[in-house]
């Protein structure tokens, strides 16, 4: 086990390296000029030679990709060229609100999931079954942001239930984290239902119920522990997924996360931002995978770590 | 036929395959329906107040912020759509068989670098690189298409490696490789072909991904550009009067909806039908 996470962390360091080596290399490979944006439309050849001195841009590629290579490695990821700031600090500023968003949405994903599936795989072909078999095709079709606008549409302008946009109060969580939630809930759905429907057909569940006991029991204490492995690895990747499409719902939401941060920066052409957020949201995915392998043999000793 | 037979049996295949004919047709047809032409930025098209216009007999599903007939874009919208649809997603196919097939086939350094290069864009947050590389390019249509392709290939990719370790193990290649078949010859003749109903369905489903990528981009105002129509920038253009004119967001969001779901429920059934192996999986 140790020896298993030893190796999925150096793994883990390698394609962290990758993906900086990539971002990177794409980012500075594009005609945007961050120097040109900083100086603003007005100014001279000679601004702009001065700038980009002062940040380094003058420099070979391979030289300033081992500059900022050996700041990563000491924690730090640079400063901004916009905000002057260290990057590492903004985006710990704005990380709470986007762990705040991402922890709500998936609770909303899970409870739903959990309750339709169960229902789905009790009622096998019936109505329910057949419209989360549905659903979890609607979920992934849908666009975020559509549904986005139009549940602020809906319980924000019309109904006045929950504030337009913005961050402070439980109120302000509740549509983003439904967007989220019930986007993804018809995949969870989904997946409790096949897990669940494996496991009913199981002869230990057969002498549960030939014991006699009541079928809320049998599900709860016998089935359901047993379907829960797919639904953990599912947090796993959906941790990854979430941090990739998360600037397109604080967008919407003016949610002020590392997504919204991201977006100002991609405007700006702030490249160490960018760089820094992609980095975050790679070591997420990696981490919720990791996570995901970690936690399935011990919730199911029968999984042998690898 | 067989395969259309069957679909035509399944409900939910079948009310995909109608959404994306008529999609098609909305398509192709569009300047035959179009009531207005897109761009036709018409003088009864507004409100007094300069307001756009709720969906009317005269303007079917209302009209934009400029007075556009809403109708009208979105069938134009469709062309733009399918257009990004098939050339982003065959290019990503077509990248995604390549490398799949390659690095599957080919043991050794080659095969083992391309299929840690694989994993590597697995762990790319793939819409946040969409968006910057779409953002800092100029963006039009083909590089929409291009970046869509660049972020898609990935999984195809990992599919098709599956499968070709799989079909390289089985006793017809070995068959083949001891009658003295090339490389080349095995590649594209023994094992392409079986690789064909993986590219079909991959090909079908990555329609609905690209359509969702493509109108996310533009929402964003980062992808196809004003004037010419794309769903997502339609959203993108009457964002900020959406709280007045919610038929700007409803009809393009539900026509996105409605192909996107389309495509993968007709993709999904032809899994059933071309691999029955994978039915009922994920």
């Amino acid at each position: 086990m140790a020896l298993l996470i030893v190796r999925r962390l150096v793994q883990t360091a390698l394609i962290l390296l990758g993906v900086a080596a990539i971002t990177f290399l794409l980012l500075y490979a594009l005609p945007a000029d961050p120097a040109r944006m900083i100086a603003g439309r007005s100014a001279t050849a000679q601004t702009v030679a001065n700038i980009r001195r002062e940040l380094g841009l003058d420099q070979p590629l391979l030289v300033q990709f081992w500059t900022y290579l050996q700041g990563i490695l000491q924690g730090n990821l640079g400063r901004s060229y916009a905000q002057k700031t260290d990057v590492g600090a903004l985006i710990l500023a704005r990380l709470p609100a986007t762990l705040i968003l991402m922890a709500a949405g998936i609770f909303v994903e899970v409870v739903l999931g959990l309750i339709l599936g169960i229902i789905a795989a009790l009622r096998r072909g019936g109505a329910i079954d057949r419209m989360v078999m549905m659903a979890s095709f609607v979920g992934v079709s849908a666009p975020q942001f559509v549904v986005a606008l139009l549940l602020l549409y809906v319980f924000a302008v019309t109904l006045g239930w929950f504030p337009m946009s913005g961050f402070g109060t439980a109120a302000h969580v509740v549509l983003p984290a439904a967007t989220l939630g019930i986007l993804g809930a018809g995949w969870y759905a989904r997946m409790v239902r096949s897990a669940m429907i494996d496991v009913l057909n199981q002869d230990y569940v057969r002498t549960a119920r030939a014991k006699g006991l009541s079928s809320a029991r049998i599900v709860l204490r016998h089935a359901l522990p047993n379907a829960l492995l797919p639904i953990i690895a599912m947090i796993g990747i959906d941790i990854g997924q979430f941090m990739g499409g998360v600037v397109v719902v604080e967008a919407v939401y003016g949610w002020p996360g590392i997504g919204q941060l991201a977006w100002q920066a991609i405007q700006q052409v702030d490249i160490p931002i960018i760089m820094g957020v992609t980095l975050v949201s790679a070591l997420a995915i990696v981490l919720g995978n990791l996570l995901a392998d970690i936690i399935a043999p011990l919730i199911d000793p029968r999984i042998h770590a690898r | 036929m067989r395969v259309l037979k069957t679909m035509l049996r399944q409900p939910s295949a079948l009310f995909g395959l109608i959404i994306v004919a008529l999609v098609v047709l909305m398509a192709l047809g569009a300047p035959l329906i179009a009531p207005y032409s897109p761009d036709n930025q018409m003088f009864d098209g507004l409100s007094i107040e300069g307001a756009p216009l709720p969906p009317s007999a005269q303007f079917l599903l209302g009209t934009d912020t400029l007075g556009r007939d809403l109708f009208s874009r979105l069938l134009f919208g469709a062309r733009t759509s399918l257009v990004i649809g098939l050339v982003a997603n065959g290019i990503a196919v077509a990248i995604g068989l390549l490398v799949g097939i390659l690095s599957g086939y080919l043991r050794g350094a080659v095969g083992g670098l391309l299929m840690r290069f694989t994993d590597l864009m697995m762990a790319f947050p793939a819409l946040l690189l969409a968006i910057v590389l779409a953002a800092l390019l100029h963006p039009s249509l083909w590089i929409v298409a291009m970046v869509i392709a660049l972020v898609n290939w990935v999984q195809v990719a990992r599919i098709v490696y599956t499968e070709t370790r799989g079909l390289v193990e089985r006793d017809f290649i070995l068959a083949e490789r001891s009658l003295g078949a090339g490389h080349l010859r095995i590649l594209f003749v023994h094992i392409l072909p079986h690789l064909m109903p993986t590219a079909i369905v991959w090909g079908t489903l990555g329609i609905a991904t690209t359509v969702l990528l493509e109108a996310t981009l533009s929402f964003l105002g980062i992808g196809v550009q004003p004037p010419q129509p794309s769903w997502g920038n339609i959203i993108f253009e009457s964002q900020s009067y959406f709280q007045a004119a919610p038929w700007l967001v409803f009809f393009p969001g539900a026509v996105i909806l409605l192909t996107a779901l389309s495509f993968n429920l007709v993709g999904d059934a032809l899994r059933d039908i071309l691999d029955p192996t994978q039915r009922g999986r994920g």
